[in-house]
């Protein structure tokens, strides 16, 4: 039993450890600016569109299922508010980074892990650099600027693709009623937990992809592995955070 | 740099007892002992798994012993951090097994790295630019005689080009140690031979100390017998009494233990049916 449970624990401890150095390393020199960029352009700009699909029918998605339930109560001209306030607190935040773990968690896991087996990990460390200041601090920077922005996109595109089912498509509510209420329907709360969560899956997204890839042994097949592994863990623990994040909010 | 490097005879690297557990049962280094002395090329023999690998790791604190002492350069490094470390590990060049060459970066960009990244090397904080080391860079590219492939990726170099790559890179800081794991191996006769004869140069041209992890018998048999004639530009067969002879040493390591440590010719006389396998001696070849 104790064994069982020790394994999970020590890859916590090194989960927290990683996510401490990385942090610290932040505001340390050297700073490695370029490869910062290099990772937000990846990630950021690289996501842009898949995000952007994806945010769209979400909305879509949200306001034709609405659509049915709203019109029994004779609540349509409600559709705005509902789908801004499930967009902003949960299935942006969510869907965003389930999808950026999917890219970015196996992307980075992938690239380390081909990185450690082929000592790239060593060499980095014996000829004068600390990986987790060249490899790991950037893309745990790069992605928490990057995965709100994404969220906010996607949230607002999803609202557009409500406003398309809602108004040209079921005509369901006018324009200016349906943007009116998406908006004031919007609190400070709804807006803290939308851009709390992302920060949050930003850094379980990193650090859990450069974690298992830094982490990788047993040569290509390690490498496979440690991606698989990597994309699993990292979805997990964005569902159970967004879990304990909604509770708290809940009770606010 | 001024240093006394032949002069004064030093031990540059040492190992007291050291052992290294990892989850297996069996460790992966049992009580290791041995010194490398100023001037001396240390030949590493064993089969796959047998500890070569994880002793250089040691050296170069990679890997953390599980209980002995490591002297670098006669200073105790057992319990240095990682910052310590930094600083001894630039006077140690090192070739990977694997290569170790950076994917994303051009063979300039790979020869240059330590000469941009260690510390020593930076001027109140600054590192040097690319520029500025372009000359230390191209001559030890030249030495490897690659000094045409600069602008190259190392996906676009063959395997031996690669190594030769990674040897510039582990010379290019002018190193006092310099650990080559597995120079030759998964290469033909004739580069594997090009690849000991580079060694061959490197020590006679800076008097260099080495350590070189090989399967091959005839990788230890080139470094103990031959030298290098700067005028013809070849390797020469040593006289039989030559002191560099003397300062080949071999050792053999077997499942984590140190089976040997001795000469060439203790080597070939050796009668147990493990160390044989690595030396040159006649049972070996009748077997
Ligand atoms: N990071 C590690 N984690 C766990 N075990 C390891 C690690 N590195 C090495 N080992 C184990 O230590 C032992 C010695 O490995 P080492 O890499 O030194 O072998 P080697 O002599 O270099 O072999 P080869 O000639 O195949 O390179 C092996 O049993 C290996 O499984
Ligand atoms: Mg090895």
């Amino acid at each position: 039993m104790l064994d069982w449970l020790k394994s999970p624990f020590l890859t916590f401890q090194e989960f927290v450890l990683l996510a401490g150095r990385a942090t610290v390393n932040a505001v340390r020199r050297p700073f490695y600016g370029q490869d910062l960029f290099l990772q937000m352009d990846t990630i950021g700009v690289g996501s842009l569109p898949i995000t952007v699909l994806i945010g769209f029918f979400s909305g879509v998605i949200m306001a034709l299922q609405m659509s049915r339930a709203l019109s029994q109560y004779g609540a349509t001209g409600q559709v705005g508010q509902i789908t801004a306030i499930t967009l902003v607190r949960e299935m942006g935040p969510v869907l965003t980074a389930l999808l950026i773990a999917g890219r970015n968690a196996s992307g980075i896991a992938s690239e380390l892990g081909s990185m450690k087996v082929s000592e790239q990990i060593d060499a980095m460390r014996a000829l004068g650099t600390d990986p987790v200041k060249k490899l790991v601090t950037p893309r745990l920077l790069a992605m928490c600027v990057t995965l709100p922005l994404l969220t906010i996109i996607a949230d607002f595109v999803g609202i557009v693709g409500g406003y398309m089912v809602a108004v040209p498509l079921l005509r369901l509510t006018t324009g200016s009623q349906y943007w009116n209420n998406a908006w004031r329907s919007l609190e400070y709360n709804d807006i803290a937990q939308g851009l709390i969560k992302p920060l949050l899956f930003a850094f379980i997204i990193a650090l859990v992809g450069c974690l298992y890839g830094m982490r990788t042994t047993g040569g290509t097949q390690g490498v496979g592995r440690a991606t698989t592994q990597a994309v699993v863990v990292a979805s997990v623990w964005i569902f159970i955070v967004t879990a304990l994040v909604t509770r708290i909010f809940v009770n606010l | 740099m001024a240093r006394p490097k032949a002069n004064a005879p030093r031990c540059i690297l040492k190992f007291e007892d050291v052992s290294l557990q990892f989850d297996q049962p069996r460790p992966a280094l049992d009580r290791v002992s041995f010194e490398i002395w100023s001037g001396e090329t240390r030949i590493i023999l064993g089969a796959a798994g047998s500890g070569k690998t994880v002793i250089m790791k040691i050296a170069l604190g990679l890997l953390k012993p599980t209980s002995g002492r490591v002297s670098v350069m006669e200073q105790d490094v057992t319990h240095f951090d990682e910052r310590q470390w930094y600083d001894v590990r630039s006077h140690i060049g090192v070739l990977f097994q694997e290569g170790g060459l950076f994917d994303s970066l051009t063979i300039e960009e790979n020869v240059a790295y330590p000469l941009l990244n260690q510390a020593r090397f930076m001027t109140a904080g600054k590192k040097p630019t690319l520029d500025s080391v372009r000359p230390d860079v191209q001559e030890a590219l030249n030495f490897v005689e690659l000094g045409n492939t600069l602008t190259k990726f190392p996906s676009e170099l063959s395997g031996g080009m690669r190594r030769r790559v990674g040897i510039a890179r582990g010379s290019v800081a002018d190193p006092d140690l310099f650990l080559y794991d597995s120079p030759t191996a998964g290469l033909d006769p004739i580069t594997a031979n090009t690849i000991i004869a580079l060694l061959i140069k490197d020590r006679e041209m800076r008097n260099s100390t080495a350590a070189i992890i090989t399967h091959r018998f005839q990788d230890g048999h080139l470094m103990a017998n031959f030298r290098y004639n700067p005028e013809k530009d070849c390797l020469e067969k040593l006289a039989a009494d030559s002191p560099i002879r003397e300062r080949t040493k071999f050792m053999v390591m077997n499942e984590g233990r140190l089976v040997f440590e001795g000469s060439e010719s203790a080597l070939d006389a050796s009668q147990d049916p493990y160390i044989s396998k690595f030396s040159m001696n006649p049972a070996r070849k009748a077997s």
